[in-house]
This record gives structure tokens, C-alpha cells and sequence, in this order.
């Protein structure tokens, strides 16, 4: 203290423009994310009209291209009763209560209430939501089907079962570090249609970018575990689940651009198309909301998605280069592909398909899935195998054995292996350490 | 998140094969050129013949569909080689259905089999329970062998044929049949069946593990037997043999109702207000 005298000392000085930068910080971001609760609310509107049953028919089916239920219903727990536990690289994250509930649930909010949850991620207190709940994504839909959807809820059994807290890493589910959060990576973002498009393009758009949430899975997450812009369909590794959501811009990962819109359509209605099939976190997709949705919003989030992949630069594929792999590893790719692969999907990888032409067991050879850069998913079916979607468009699908009590990772990366460079294939060597580390997590 | 508690690295159903090098030669490892040299002379002249022998031709039909069911089931379901992958064959398709469900509501727990029934509709689920319970397959010989007093098994004959009045508990045969080969369509067998497998669901049901569609009568049961009997009544049944008609029976034996406090949620059926529900349904 003594011979500072009135005059500050250079770091003290420093100090206090450091501390006023922080508070005018936190105030910016505390306007940001609360700001529009001061003075009068510009999208507040008056809803005591009684929902007709138009409105609540709606309602029921955007909640299903919205596949609400599936975070919001725990493991044969009541339907959108919530509980059910999303983990996230930061922990735990449960569901909430979508039933009309009056303690635990949604039955004292009003629309207004529900229009803010969906269009700023903000509870009917002014909490802020974790964004596990993809309201970057609900902020695309409209105040007409936000109140439709809500009205449809209002209708459901009101279940008392209270939401329990969520298990993240201290800061990140606090206020505060979720306000930051927001700050930085979320806006909402109504929907503005492409007058130059027409309407079937734009309701596409619409359902992909706003209740479909595609881009919460198909583009990459960041290290604050955000994903990319509602419209971002470049592809990306799902954390925790451990599965590669493909890249729907790019032909050679998705085939998007070259599948006739017919096969696209069918993909998403019945989980199987001829070159294709959808399995792990996609397959729950289908199962639980696309199957159900009308021809024409599918056709019409086809006619989207092709216009996407077909208005992308296509990169060149990569100059044929021979891909050195050890004799052992072949070898042993060879024998386990042959004991165990080959009964189904064929000696040349050629697959198998019923007399009526539906595919039992995908090709291998030629297969995208196979290719894809990352091996993730062919590791996961590897290990866990299992079915593709039973839908009422494809009933009584075919399902592969799980390997991942009979093989060992060496074995799997093996005939991994063995698949990515026979056929003419060029893609990766698949090591025993990415095999590893998912049976690892997954066997946590 | 995920977890594989019940089946030990001990227990996994690899099948040794003749190719396999024997182990020690895994320790001096020939040059490479020998091995696949010895691999391809072997593979031609073995594995076109073998594979001529064992691949049956792709069918269009429910056996093929079933083929990640059977992977640690065993063919046609007849159990896998450990004791922890029970069989299916024969089993009542009310029974295995409501298995199939169970996993997929979570009443049971693994998660193995809750990946694979995930995906699946109901109405397929009971296509591939009757695909399973219309398999008629013959059952192995009895091979429990272990250390027990013979008045201790003798105490488990008691509790399956009757049951502890005292406690108010039925014996086993009241719902599982005379025979205790099950009866249809939801109840399940309790000979043939291995007893490891026995004790482990048997513990299941007493820890709340493993349960049935509320009410659930086989949890009551359990939890009201002391611990130390169930695995006298598991040892003595995993030494019956099957009797000669080892289907399950048609109807449930003649005799008294389960009482109001012991009804099964999964099979209604076996008590009075249950059975007048089942038939009042259309």
C-alpha cells in the first residue's frame, strides 16, 4: 500500500479494466439470453381460443417428425412422461415431462410457455434448457405448429413422474455456463423460406432444418459439444453412441445426389432401399418417426436433401493407391471373412437378396458403408450386429449375428480389413485399436 | 452404460476350429510365405467340401431370419454351449414373446438383447417367438452335478411338487404343470434347462433383476422363499430328466386358482378374475 499514493499502480489499473471488460461481459450475455423477458414481449399472442381437433391431429403428427418420444420416454416407461437419461461428453442429461402434469410436468405452462422452450431454449421460468434438447433446431419451426404441438400434448394422460437432475460435470449444466454457451453458439433461427425454390423444396427444408433435427447428428460437433448450423448436413461422429452420422451433401458417403428420389423416399419410409439400409441411431429414426410420416413430407425432405447433394461440389475421388497391409492381416481378414461373413453376404461380397428382390443381406462390395472414411459403424455392426428397422413398409427384415462375444478386436480389424480392400476397394486398414475403443465404451 | 454382466470371457461360444493353429505354434511363428502357403493349401481342400456340408442355401423363411437369435441360442434354438443362453426351442410363444418384450420394456436387462429387439415391431417379435415355440427338438440329459445334501434336495423336490402351505405359496407344477414341461401359451418349462441358468434367473428374480408384466407373480414367490431353498428347488430340477411328452401342456392342471395375491401380470390366464378377463376379452 505505501507509496502508491492516489495514483494506481499500472497492474492495479489493469486490474480494474479487466474486472469491468468481465462485468460488461456478463451483462451482455445475461441481455442476450434473458433480454427479451424485459418490456413487452413482441412474440407474445393470445391463445385462449380452444384448440379444434384439427390443431390437435396436427399436433400429434409434428410431434412425430419431431420424434419427440424418443428422448422423452424412458425404456417402457410411459410415453413422453420424460426420465429417460442422454449422455453427452459432460455427463448425464435426463428428459423432461411432457405430460399436462401439473407439478412435474407441462400442465400449468401455457403456448407461450412452450413457444419459448421451442424458439429460445428457455424453461417457463426464464431457466435456461440444456441444449441436449435441440432448440437451435425447434427455433426453425412456426408459432402456429409450436401451439399445435402443444395443444396435442395438453391432450395426453397427465403422468406425475418428476424429471431427475441432470449428472454433468460441474460448470456446464449451471445457468451461467449455459448462458455463455448460448451466447456463443446459439441464435434462434426462424425459418425463411427460398422464394427462387418451390413450396415442396422449402417444406423439405422446413422439416430437415426444424422438427427433423437432422444436423443434430449429421455435422460435426465442436469441443463445447455444438453442432452445426440447422442447415449443416456435412456429416459427423455422434459422441458417446459412437456412431458416424454420414455426410448428406456428399454422393460417395450418402449417395444423395445420384439415388432416384423414388429410392431416397423409400429409405426414409421403410429403413431398406435397394443399395441401401439404416441401422443403429438412424434406424431409430425411421422406426419411430419417419415410417409415420405422409409420402409428401417425405418426398418432399428427399427433394431437399438431393438439391443439397446435388448443388455441392463433388470432390474428385482420391488418385488409386496401393494400400499396404501385412500378409498376416490379410490372412487372417481372409479366414474370418470366409467363416464368417461369406454364408451371407457371399464369397464375392455380392450379398443376398429374396426372390421377391428385397435385399436379405446388403453387399459388401461397392457398399458406401463400408468406404466411409471412418470405420465406426461397420464396427459397431461388427460387434453388435442386429436388425434394421421393422416397418410396416418392410416388415420382416433380415438380422446379422453379434460377433462381440465370438471374435476378438484382432479378428475384426482384420476382416474389416479384409472388406475395405478386396472388391477393388481402397479405403483404410482398420486397426485393432479403433475396434477396442469401442467395445470399450460400449461395454462400459 | 452398457454392460455385458452375465457372461464371462470363459463362457464365449467360439467353436474351435481345425484351421486354428495349435498354440504353441503361435510361439515360434513360421515365415509368412508357409502360412499362407499352409492356408491356402488347406482352405482348397478342405473348405469347399466342409462348406458344400454345412451352408444350407439362403431360404426366404423365419430360421434364416432368426440367425442372430440362434449365433449364441444355438441352432434351432436348442441353447448355447454355456449356460447362460438358455433354449428356445419348444418354449410356449406366449412365454418367449413376453421374454421379447420384456427385454425391450426393460424388465430384463442385457443389453445384447435389448440392441437386437430395439429395432423390431411387436407383431415380428411373436412371428419369431412361434417360430422358436413351434420347434420340436430333443433335449439333453439332465448333467447337475453339484455338491448338495440329499435332504437339501429333497427339500427342493418338496417346494416344486408342493409348495409351502405355511408361507402360502404354491408348488412349482400348480402353474408350470404336472410334468413341469410349461403350459401354453405363457408359461414357461422348468426341466431341460441348465443350472446355471436356473440359479442365475432364479437370484434375478429375488434381487428384482429380472421381472415379469406387473403383477408379477414369480417375484412375489421368490422373495417370499427363503434364499437358502432356491437353490435346492434349481439342483433338483436341473436333475430331472424330461418326461416322455416334453411339450408343454395344453391347459393349466385341475385344481385350485393362484390366489388373489400371487396373479401374474404375464399370465393372466392362471388366476380366477385373470381367466374371466382373458375370456371376456373378444
Amino acid at each position: 500500500m505505501k507509496g502508491t499514493g492516489h495514483r494506481m499502480h499500472p497492474l492495479q489499473s489493469l486490474g480494474w479494466v479487466t474486472l469491468v471488460s468481465l462485468l460488461v461481459l456478463a451483462l451482455a450475455v445475461a441481455w442476450d439470453n434473458w433480454g427479451d423477458l424485459i418490456g413487452p414481449q413482441t412474440d407474445m399472442r393470445q391463445t385462449t381460443v380452444e384448440p379444434t381437433d384439427d390443431q390437435i391431429e396436427q399436433g400429434r403428427y409434428l410431434a412425430l417428425a419431431g420424434n419427440c418420444m424418443a428422448c422423452h420416454t424412458t425404456r417402457g416407461g410411459a410415453p413422453f412422461a420424460g426420465g429417460r437419461r442422454i449422455d453427452t461428453p459432460f455427463g448425464g442429461v435426463y428428459s423432461s415431462n411432457l405430460t399436462p402434469d401439473p407439478t412435474t410436468g407441462l400442465g400449468r405452462w401455457n403456448a407461450q410457455d412452450f413457444w419459448q422452450a421451442m424458439h429460445r431454449g428457455r424453461s417457463n421460468n426464464g431457466r435456461l434448457l440444456a441444449p441436449a434438447f435441440p432448440y437451435n433446431h425447434t427455433s426453425v419451426i412456426t408459432r402456429a405448429d409450436s401451439d399445435a404441438i402443444f395443444a396435442w400434448l395438453n391432450t395426453l394422460t397427465p403422468v406425475h413422474q418428476p424429471q431427475p437432475n441432470h449428472a454433468l460435470t460441474w460448470p456446464v449444466g449451471t445457468q451461467p455456463a449455459l448462458a455463455v454457451w448460448r451466447s456463443l453458439f446459439f441464435t434462434p433461427s426462424p425459418f425463411s423460406p427460398d422464394p427462387a425454390r418451390s413450396a415442396e423444396w422449402n417444406r423439405g427444408a422446413y422439416l430437415v432444418q426444424g422438427l427433423g433435427h437432422c444436423a443434430a447428428c449429421h455435422s460435426p460437433r465442436n469441443a463445447f459439444g455444438a453442432s452445426g448450423a440447422v442447415n449443416d448436413l456435412s456429416g459427423g461422429l455422434m459422441p458417446v453412441v459412437n456412431w458416424y452420422a454420414p455426410d448428406l451433401t456428399r454422393d460417395a458417403e450418402s449417395g444423395m445426389a445420384s439415388t432416384p428420389l423414388p429410392e431416397i423416399v423409400r429409405l426414409l419410409r421403410t429403413g431398406a432401399s435397394a443399395t441401401a439400409q439404416t441401422s443403429g441411431p438412424m434406424g431409430e429414426v425411421v422406426q419411430h418417426s419417419l415410417q409415420h410420416l405422409q409420402g409428401s413430407d417425405l418426398h418432399a425432405m428427399a427433394v431437399y436433401l438431393q438439391s443439397r447433394a446435388q448443388g455441392t461440389p463433388q470432390p474428385a475421388p482420391a488418385p488409386a493407391q496401393a494400400i499396404r497391409i501385412s500378409p498376416q492381416v490379410s490372412t487372417q481378414g481372409a479366414k474370418v471373412y470366409e467363416r464368417q461373413c461369406a454364408q451371407c453376404h457371399g464369397e464375392q461380397g455380392q450379398g443376398q437378396q429374396t426372390r421377391s428382390g428385397e435385399v436379405a443381406y446388403p453387399s459388401l462390395a461397392g457398399n458406401r458403408a463400408v468406404l466411409l472414411q471412418d470405420p465406426t459403424n461397420l464396427v459397431q455392426l461388427v460387434l453388435y450386429g442386429g436388425y434394421g428397422p421393422a416397418t410396416q413398409g418392410h416388415p420382416r427384415p433380415f438380422g446379422m449375428p453379434p460377433a462381440v462375444l465370438a471374435l476378438d478386436d484382432r479378428d475384426i480389424a482384420a476382416v474389416l480389413t479384409h472388406l475395405r480392400t478386396q472388391w477393388g476397394h481402397q479405403a483404410g486398414e482398420v486397426t485393432p485399436l479403433q475396434v477396442n475403443r469401442i467395445r470399450a465404451v460400449q461395454g462400459r | 452404460m452398457r454392460t455385458f454382466p452375465s457372461t464371462p470371457k470363459s463362457a464365449l461360444p467360439k467353436s474351435p476350429d481345425p484351421r486354428d493353429p495349435p498354440a504353441n505354434a503361435r510361439l515360434r511363428r513360421p515365415p509368412d510365405w508357409f502360412i499362407q502357403g499352409l492356408f491356402w493349401a488347406i482352405s482348397a481342400t478342405c473348405a469347399g467340401p466342409l462348406n458344400a456340408q454345412t451352408t444350407p442355401r439362403f431360404a426366404d423363411d423365419m430360421a434364416e431370419r432368426t440367425r442372430a437369435c440362434t449365433a449364441c441360442h444355438g441352432e434351432q434354438g436348442r441353447a448355447g454351449p454355456d449356460g447362460y443362453y438358455p433354449r428356445l426351442a419348444g418354449k410356449p410363444a406366449g412365454y418367449l414373446h413376453n421374454q421379447l418384450r420384456n427385454f425391450a420394456q426393460g424388465r430384463r436387462h442385457y443389453d445384447l438383447m435389448a440392441r437386437l429387439v430395439d429395432p423390431l415391431s411387436d407383431g415380428y417379435l411373436g412371428e419369431m417367438a412361434q417360430h422358436f415355440a413351434n420347434l420340436k427338438l430333443p433335449y439333453p440329459a439332465p448333467t447337475a452335478n453339484n455338491a448338495i445334501a440329499p435332504e437339501r434336495l429333497d427339500k427342493g423336490r418338496q417346494w416344486v411338487t408342493q409348495g409351502d402351505a405355511a408361507r402360502g405359496l404354491p408348488a412349482c407344477t400348480q402353474c408350470h404343470g404336472v410334468r413341469l414341461t410349461g403350459v401354453q401359451p405363457n408359461v414357461p418349462g422348468l426341466l431341460g434347462l441348465p443350472l446355471d441358468y436356473l440359479n442365475a434367473q432364479l437370484g434375478a428374480w429375488q434381487t428384482g433383476q429380472r421381472r415379469a408384466h406387473a403383477p408379477d407373480c414369480m417375484a412375489e414367490i421368490v422373495q417370499r422363499m427363503p434364499a437358502q431353498d432356491l437353490i435346492a428347488v434349481s439342483s433338483w430340477l436341473a436333475r430331472q430328466p424330461l418326461p416322455a411328452d416334453p411339450r408343454p401342456a395344453e391347459r393349466r392342471p385341475a385344481g385350485p386358482e393362484l390366489p388373489q395375491s400371487l396373479r401374474c401380470g404375464s399370465a393372466p390366464e392362471l388366476s380366477a378374475a385373470g381367466a374371466a378377463q382373458a375370456e371376456g376379452r373378444p
